[in-house]
This record gives C-alpha cells, structure tokens and sequence, in this order.
C-alpha cells in the first residue's frame, strides 16, 4: 500500500536547509498495523505530516509510492480523496464553521470525487450520530465549531470521529495518545481496533508503548535522527518501554562503528 | 472644488427644496434651505479633514447633477423580484425607488395597535405633524447630513407607543434605478417606553446604476425601548452611498445596530449612538465583504453620558482585490459616566497582497471606575486551518471559502431574527467562491 524508500527531507532553518529525515525506508502492506516509535525530535511527526502533504517541508531525495501513484505529487486533498487520512497530533480550531458543516463538508467532496451522490442532511446526521456514539462523543460536539473550546480529550476523539466517518485506507495517527486519561484511550483504541480490516492499514506514531497495548501493531519501528534504526514485531516496543531508546540507538551507533 | 460649487449653482440646486414634498410648510422650507447653506458654505469634506482622512469622496462631487429626480422609473425586474419574494413573508415592507415611495410594491397591511408608519413624504405633504427638531444642524453629524436635510425626498416615519411590541419585522427595500441619480432616504423611528421593533434598511443597485445615495435615519428609544437595526449595503458596483445612523438612548434602552456592507464602489457609514440615560445596552456589529477596488468606510461614536451603560462593538472585515476598509470606532466617556463597560473589537481578514485596511479603535475616557477595552488585527487565512480542511479531502479553493465563512459567522451569528441571519448568510455565500456549495450543506 506505501512504499518508502530513501525518503530525505529538511526543512527551512534562517536559510539554512535543515535535514530532518535522513533515508526514511518503509513498506506498509494492506491490512497491516505499525508503529513508529522514536524520542522526542527524531522526525515522526515530519514523517507523518510529509505523508498527509504538508507545505512547508523540502523532499530532497526518494520516492513515496501509495497504491502505485506517487504521493509525493498529490496535493493534500486529492491524497484525502485517494484514501489517506492523518489524525493531527493538534487538531486545528475552526472558530465559525460547525462540527456538522466540516464533516459534511469532507464526506460529500470525497463521495464527489468517487462520483457517489452526496449524503442528504438525514443520511448524515444518522451516519455521524452512530459514529460518535461509537468512539464516546458527546453530540452537543457536533453543533459546536470544529475543536473550539475542546478539552484535550475531545479533540483527539473528534479526530478518531473524522477517521471513522471518512473511512480511510490508510490512517496514520499522530500521537493520537498524548494528553489522553486511561479511559480516553481505551475509547480511542476500541475506535481505531473497529477500523483494521484487510484493506486498511494504519500507521501509529507514538513516544510510549501505552497505546500499543490496546492496539497491537503487526510492526514496530524505532526512529531515532531522522532514519528508521530497529523495525521488529510487538514485543520490541515492550523492550523499549523497559530499556529505553538510548539502548537501541547505542546498539545503532555501535553498529554503524562496526 | 468651488468650480464644481458654481456647477451645480448653475442648475439651481439651492431651488430644489422648493419642489420637494413639504415645501408649502414654512419651517420646513427654510430648515430645508439653511441646512442648504450649511452644505454650500463646506462643500465636500477632503482628506485634509481627520474624519476624512481615508476616504476620499472626490468623485461625488464630480458628479453632473446632486439633484434629487422628481418621477421615480419602473425598477429593474430582479429588484421587483425582491420585492415581491419579501411581500410575501411576515413582515411589514416598504420599497422606495430612487428615493421615492412605491406604495404599490409594498405590504403594510395589519400593523398592530400604537404603531404609526408611514412615508416622510405623505407626512410632509399632509402637512402633518412632524417634529422640527428632526432637522436641526445638530443632528447633522457630518456635512452629507445637511445635503440630506435639504433634499431628503422620502423614507420612512415609525412611532411606536409605549409598550408595543412589534414581532413582525419592518423591511425597508431602496432600490437605485436608472443612470445617475441621486437619492435621499430620510428615515424616523421613535420608539416609545417599552416599545420594540426591528428595522431592516435594505439599499440594493443594478450593476449600471452610477447613482449617489445619501442616506440618514435617526432612532429615538425611550426608557426599556428595543430597536434592533440592521443594515444591508447591496448597491451596485459603480453607486456611491453616504450614511448616517444615529440613535439616542434613554436609560435601560437596547439598541443593536447590524452594518452588512457588501456592495457599491465607495461607501461611508456614520453609526453612533448617545446613551443618555442610565443603564443602556448598545451594541454595533459589522461585516464588510469588499473585492476589486472597492472603498468602505465605517466611523462610529458611542457617547456614555451616563452611568452604567454597556457597550458592545464587533466588526469585520474580509478585503480582496484592491479593496480599501476602514474602521474608525470612537467610544467616548464622558464625566460623570461612571461604570461605564465598554468593548471594542475590529478583525480584518486580507486575501491580497494590494488589499487595505486602515484601523482606528479609539477610547476617550473622562470618567472614573471604567471598565474599557479594545483591539484590532489585521490578518491572512491561517496556513494550519487550511491544511487541516485539505487534508480531510476539502480542495483549497472551498476551504478558503469554508474559513471566511467561519470569520464572518462570528458577525452573522448575532442577528437575532434566524431568517434574517439566513438571508444575510447567503448574501455572504454567494460572494464567495464556492459558497454555493457551503449553503447546500448548511
């Protein structure tokens, strides 16, 4: 479903160009879940930002093929539209544009873009009632502009909302944890854990093992300085959470010596 | 400019008050005469003046004729449209054409007990009675005033006896037609104790209509009187429009003006209000939408004269193009207007690199134990919120209009009446690209 290879990336730095991402290698299958694991400042959320098409950033090198197109190419919304969906680590406030009126708005311009005919108000009220109830939202939220005033909790199930209404391919979430009490997350991870399917596959961005006890991942990878320095199964994120990644970049340095 | 001054003497503009309605009746011919004095011995404000330092109304005085016409024309079929859509909602409509009532496009049927409406120009004609008072110099807050003291043709006159509460709206629709005219809507509203009513003054042109519209409405609230007024500025591309609002409040007074300034090519509003009486509400709210090179200019004053009053004041503005806004709001404290709350805030969106906007909040404060506060911005659209609209598969073009939408909900969203806010909704919507759309899915 993606193919990563050699991704380098920097970013502008008083003139200067940055490089934050360092030869980024990953292949995500459909149906799969994995991790991306790494300390604070190794490129995980540049990595999923560069994915979802965030301006802003320079590819100076590799390719990222998503479903045999290049990503790379495709603006934010036509990558949307094909079926790419990031949950921000900071949802966005949108003073004056209801929760309704943006979902709706985002399901109908994708339904469009798959020449589907657009969802009536009653389908999508019945379709998004459904949804919250599922991932634990209260529906005032719904009438209320898109994260304004949210406490923590509420705007990182309101991204797990869009994700369950928008019905992506491939989701990747970004520290969709942080910031969530236990029972939060457990409602999060049931939402996301609904969601694995053959088809679909997710990518988890995340500082702590926590999350991954709720949703086990097929693979982890460890990022540290901007390159991938350990990929393995579950159990590598429990030796981490023990450990540390101060022991897996030692074993990475220690190699790169050898 | 004295050149152009002896132009129009050459046309006998100092005759015209003779053959307005209310000549026969002295006081009013001679009100009308000196306030054209007044007007003759200024002429047109220029830049030089602090008041007019962003707007320049030089193409006003270029124009060929200030002459009111006499014989209004058959109005464009959209603006018969409009008015007969309006004619059939619940409300009480009054459409004046070029400055002239048109008895025969509105619908004033069944208006309750203890309200009086009707035209300035049957009251003037009938000889009725109308308070001199009304076209005192002091009432005439910028020099447009006087020019309209001595012109006014027509407009509308409200009184509202104690304790009548008006449910239905008044919609009050000007439609400019025809090339080049110049139009002088004079509008009275004396609200009584108790009373309530909302006014909406609706003033839309044809794209053709190079007309001149000077416009003044006065509001009078009693104590625990209610006026909700709301402009709509719709005129066409090439009008010029000049207008004041003023009210004046007696204690626990509510007034609420709305400014909705979409169209014409220059456009200034005068907006103030003098809370004389203790504990009064007032509050302004505005919207301008302005593209290509379009100027609007709103000055407002709010005048504490007495303890305990609120005032609230919200605008925004939303520039593209090589448009030109400008927000000049004055709130003056004056001694003896102790606990005065007061609050002023002006936003402004720029979506051009050769947009402006010139923003003045000012607070004058000469009393003691105050609570004031102001601001201003001036902005772009915010790179986050568009990326977010567009990683959830919105196309750049909507999700611009998705986000000025939101700006200007802050404004709509405070109309009270709902279908009012609707109509005001899809006014702004169809201004914007793609707005269509994001009035299918509200």
């Amino acid at each position: 479903m993606l193919t990563i290879k050699n991704l380098h990336v920097s970013i502008d730095d008083n003139g200067n160009g940055k490089e934050i991402l360092r030869g980024i290698n990953l292949n995500v299958k459909a149906g799969e879940v994995h991790a991306i694991m790494g300390p604070n400042a190794s490129g995980k959320s540049t990595l999923a930002q560069v994915l979802a098409g965030r301006e802003g950033y320079q590819v100076t090198a590799g390719s990222v093929r998503y479903l045999g197109q290049d990503l790379l190419a495709m603006t934010p919304e036509q990558r949307a539209c094909e079926g790419i969906f990031l949950a921000f680590q900071y949802p966005v406030e949108i003073p004056g544009v209801s929760n309704a009126l943006f979902l709706k708005t985002a399901l109908n311009a994708m339904r469009k873009q798959h020449g589907l005919p657009e969802l009536d108000a009653m389908d999508f009220l019945s379709l998004v009632r459904e949804r919250m109830k599922r991932v634990g939202m209260d529906e005032a939220l719904l009438s209320r502009a898109v994260n304004e005033g949210f406490s923590g909790g509420e705007k990182k199930r309101n991204e797990i909302l869009q994700l369950t209404v928008l019905e992506p391919r491939l989701a990747i979430l970004d520290e969709t944890d942080s910031g969530l009490d236990i029972d939060a997350l457990k409602l999060v991870a049931d939402g996301v854990n609904d969601m694995r399917s053959p088809e679909r596959s997710i990518v988890l961005v995340t500082h702590y093992q926590r999350l991954l006890d709720y949703i086990v991942p097929d693979v982890v990878h460890v990022l540290s300085q901007g390159c991938i320095v350990k990929s393995g199964d579950a159990n590598l994120a429990r030796e981490l959470e023990r450990h540390g990644y101060s022991r897996v970049e030692t074993e990475n340095t220690a190699k790169q010596v050898a | 400019m004295e050149v152009q001054l002896q132009s129009w003497q050459n046309m006998k503009l100092a005759q015209v008050p003779h053959m307005l309605a209310g000549h026969a009746m002295p006081w009013v011919l001679a009100a009308r005469r000196s306030a054209f004095e007044r007007f003759a011995a200024h002429c047109f404000p220029t830049r030089r003046e602090e008041e007019w330092k962003y707007t320049d109304v030089s193409i006003i005085g270029r124009r060929s004729s200030l002459a009111p016409d006499h014989i209004p024309p058959d109005p464009s079929s959209e603006a018969k449209l409009l008015a007969w859509t309006l004619a059939s909602e619940s409300l009480y409509l009054m459409v004046f054409v070029n400055g002239h009532y048109a008895p025969g496009l509105s619908m004033t049927d069944d208006l309750p007990a203890g309200v009086r409406m009707a035209s300035l120009a049957n009251i003037l004609e009938n000889g009725a009675d109308l308070p001199e008072s009304y076209f005192d110099p002091q009432h005439e807050h910028t020099i447009f005033a006087a020019l309209n003291n001595a012109f006014a043709t027509d407009g509308m006159v409200l009184d509202l006896s104690p304790g009548t509460v008006l449910k239905a709206p008044i919609y009050l629709l000007y439609i400019a037609s025809g090339h080049g005219v110049a139009i002088y809507p004079r509008n009275i509203v004396v609200a009584g104790e108790d009373a309530q009513a909302t006014v909406i003054e609706h003033y839309m042109g044809t794209l053709d209509a190079h007309n001149f519209t000077n416009a003044v409405t006065q509001i009078s609230l009693s104590a625990h009187a209610e006026i909700e007024h709301c402009k709509l500025l719709q005129e066409g591309p090439a009008a010029t429009h000049v207008a004041g609002i003023h009210a004046e409040q007696a204690s626990d007074s509510h007034f609420i003006s709305h400014s909705f300034a979409l169209g014409g090519r220059l456009a200034r509003n005068d907006i103030t209000a003098q809370l004389l009486g203790k504990s009064c509400h007032c509050t302004m709210n505005g919207l301008y939408l302005l593209n290509e090179r379009q100027h609007l200019d709103h000055h407002t004053r709010i005048d504490h004269l007495a303890p305990e009053c609120i005032s609230r004041e919200y605008y925004r503005g939303i520039l593209d193009g090589e448009s030109h806004g400008v927000f000049n709001g004055k709130v003056v404290v004056h001694p003896g207007a102790n606990k005065t709350d007061a609050h002023q805030a002006n936003h402004n969106l720029l979506l051009s690199r050769q947009a402006e906007v010139d923003t003045k909040p000012q607070l004058e404060i000469f009393a003691d134990d105050v609570k004031c506060t102001h601001g201003a911005t001036v902005g772009q659209l915010d790179d986050d919120s568009l990326f977010y609209l567009r990683s959830r598969g919105i196309d750049a073009e909507l999700a611009r209009s998705v986000l000025i939408y939101g700006f200007t909900n802050d404004i709509i969203g405070r109309v009270n009446m709902p279908e009012l806010r609707t109509r005001i909704e899809h006014l702004v919507l169809e201004r914007l690209p793609q707005g269509d759309q994001i009035k299918e899915l509200l």
